[in-house]
């Protein structure tokens, strides 16, 4: 292979726009405010932009993403999943899989992240309005169905019944056990917990998702499912909703997507003409029932 | 904006010189087997070859830093570091010289999706905008050139600011330049040269005519219209694309050799190991390597080169011009297919989906 070619340094230096209107590849820095350990390998970072006017002017949708990033080490794509009707600070959840989630584990308050965001499209919860939701969340799937369920609760006369069914491997591996807590006690809406492997003193459902969907029975009437996990989860409780007479407009994910840039350039994180980071991540299941077959 | 000059092949140095004053020339140069473009010093022959690889690094460099970080101490909390962010780049005005219409219509495939995008990309604009491209019209047909079934062309003007076309032999052998956009008119203003007669200017259009009866006779052009519908349809043929990607060894070559292809990766650098200064680049990347969209968890969506190759195609002849009204990302330069160390002919796979057959499935 010839070697690169190097455009050769002179005296015309450019400062390329700041803010992520002029240049989106450069971060807002701002400050972990605090963490917690949700999981043995879930933590949530909660973050605030340092510039006070920047952090001010944020809005964004629930179901938009933002890059996290450590700087030197990388970025991350996670889903903000406060919702935007709390702007005290922005969160994210991550779950440890790759170097640098892993170096994002380590952070501690004080500490500066850079973040990209808001990203991509969002549920539509303003179609969504006057209808029964269905929430069924798996392992760190709940994340971005957090967001939407705090700003439906935040928002609770514009919804009708609001379901959650969230799943996860073992008791230990649920996360956001408080807001878990908070919605058992909660009489306006009917929450549900299971776990694969149950211990003796588990004192909700056990068994896999879909199957504790069959069981709940949701009406499909006027409702919504809104779901997020890992694929196979995805798969086989987008069939129970099938079997639940659920149409595919009636059925929205978000699908995850390695991704660099955010904004739609990078070029690898498309499904067919579809760019997850700007097209999504939230999709009917219409929508990906007409896309190419790459989940 | 079209007026036509006149460039002895004498004058060419010195004409190339009064172009770019103030601008760094790159212009192809011989380096070991390969042909590829070099900062070029004034006065310098330039080498008319073909380059092995087109120019589209110095307007998107294979590596360049977008932001550097600098962390200090806090000084009012000292276990604690502040970050500071610096976007300062440099960037100087530049020519290029001596790219083909296939490696300047690669510029007009960047232009849809970094600056008519949805966001515009300010590292490529500010490059693109300070960069004139000086084309020179083929004369000759490549054995893999196919520029002619993409919509480019041996005299195609898109992406270039000025189009040179040799003219003439021995002694009178020269070029007719014209100018294609008012940047490029400025520019050959400033070189002084007498105005192309008719006589040149019909030479150079009885070039242009010549290469493109060339291209035609090698390989008659195909209608590509039916290809973007028909790559989909083929998306599930596991057999096909199996077939097609045997040989392939996921090296990458075609990607890089590409002018269109404009996939990147961005990752940090440490100058230390305390972690106190480094930068963030972005960098050439390609759809061929199997961690390209290997997520953190293991999950891959194309973890076979059958996948990977059926994206790199689907991509150029079906997304991209679903996306770009019906503008194929692919400028039928041949590159990919002379450096492809076993062989891959992407033309072949463009016409084997593009064909219906009984094994189409819904053909």
């Amino acid at each position: 292979m010839p070697d690169a070619i190097t455009p050769q340094a002179g005296a015309h230096a450019t400062t390329l726009g700041t803010g992520f209107t002029d240049n989106p590849y450069l971060p807002d820095v701002a400050t972990v405010l605090e963490t917690v350990q949700e999981t043995p390998t879930i933590k949530t970072l909660r973050v605030r932009i340092d510039d006070p006017a920047r952090m001010e002017s944020f809005r964004f949708n629930p179901g938009q993403v933002g890059q996290l990033s450590l700087f030197g080490v990388g970025e991350s794509t996670f889903v903000i999943n406060s919702p935007p009707t709390r702007m005290d600070y922005l969160q994210f959840s991550i779950m440890r899989a790759g170097e640098v989630t892993a170096a994002l584990h380590g952070l501690k308050p004080g500490d500066k992240v850079g973040v990209r965001a808001p990203l991509g499209n969002w549920f539509p919860f303003e179609d969504m309005r006057g209808k029964d939701i269905v929430f069924v969340g798996g392992g760190i799937g709940m994340a971005p169905l957090r967001t939407l369920l705090l700003y439906m609760l935040d928002n609770r006369a514009d919804y009708g019944n609001i379901t959650l069914l969230y799943g996860a491997r073992t008791p230990s591996d649920m996360a956001f056990r408080d807001d878990v807590q908070e919605w058992l006690g909660r009489s306006d809406m009917q929450t549900t917990l299971t776990v694969d492997q149950a211990p003796e003193d588990w004192p909700h459902r056990a068994g896999l998702i879909p199957h504790v969907l069959l069981d709940l029975a949701p009406s499909n009437a006027n409702s919504v499912a809104v779901l997020c996990g890992p694929p196979i989860m995805i798969k086989f409780t987008v069939e129970a909703l099938k079997k639940l007479h659920f149409a595919d407009e009636q059925i929205i994910t978000t699908l995850e997507r390695r991704m660099k840039c955010g904004i739609g350039i990078c070029g690898r994180c498309n499904i067919g003409t579809k760019y997850v980071c700007m097209d999504g991540p939230v999709f009917t299941y219409a929508e990906l029932r007409d896309l190419p077959n790459e989940l | 904006m079209s007026f036509a000059r006149y460039i002895a092949r004498g004058e060419l140095a010195r004409a190339l010189d009064d172009m770019a004053r103030g601008r760094v020339t790159y212009a192809p140069r011989r380096e070991g087997d390969a042909v590829v473009f070099r900062p070029r010093a004034e006065g310098e022959e330039p080498l008319l070859a073909r380059a092995t690889v087109p120019p589209k690094g110095v307007i998107f460099p294979q590596s360049e830093r977008l932001f550097a970080f600098i962390r200090e101490k806090d000084p009012n909390d000292p276990g604690h570091t502040t970050v500071r962010l610096d976007s300062t780049v440099d960037i100087e005005p530049a020519l290029i010289f001596g790219g083909r219409p296939c490696d300047a219509r690669g510029f007009h495939i960047f232009d849809r999706v970094y600056l008519n995008g949805p966001h515009r990309d300010p590292y490529y604009a500010a490059r693109r905008e300070a960069t004139v491209v000086v084309t020179l019209a083929c004369n000759k047909a490549g054995s893999t050139c196919f520029c002619h079934w993409t919509g480019c062309g041996p005299a195609d003007t898109t992406g270039s600011d000025i189009l040179l076309t040799p003219v003439g032999e021995g002694a009178d052998a020269g070029f007719v330049a014209v100018a294609v956009t008012e940047r490029g008119g400025a520019v050959l203003e400033a070189a002084n040269l007498p105005e192309a007669d008719a006589a040149r200017s019909d030479a150079a259009q009885a070039v242009h005519a010549a290469t493109q009866a060339a291209l035609d006779a090698q390989s008659p052009a195909r209608d590509l219209s039916a290809t973007p519908a028909r790559l989909l349809e083929r998306f599930s043929d596991s057999d096909f694309w199996r077939d097609m990607s045997d040989k392939c060894l996921s090296c990458g070559a075609c990607t890089y050799l590409c002018p269109t292809c404009y996939c990147f990766n961005i990752t940090d650098e440490n100058d230390g190991g305390d972690g106190m200064r480094g930068r963030r680049l972005r960098s050439w990347d390609n759809c061929m390597s199997s961690l390209f969209t290997r997520e953190a968890s293991g999950h891959n969506p194309r973890m076979g080169k059958a996948l990977r190759l059926r994206n790199r195609v689907g991509h150029k002849f079906s997304y991209y011009p679903q996306l770009h009204e019906g503008v194929v990302s692919c400028n039928g330069c041949g590159r990919c297919i002379t450096g492809c160390p076993v062989s891959v002919d992407i033309r072949e796979m463009v016409v084997r989906a593009t064909e219906a057959n009984e094994e189409t499935p819904n053909a």
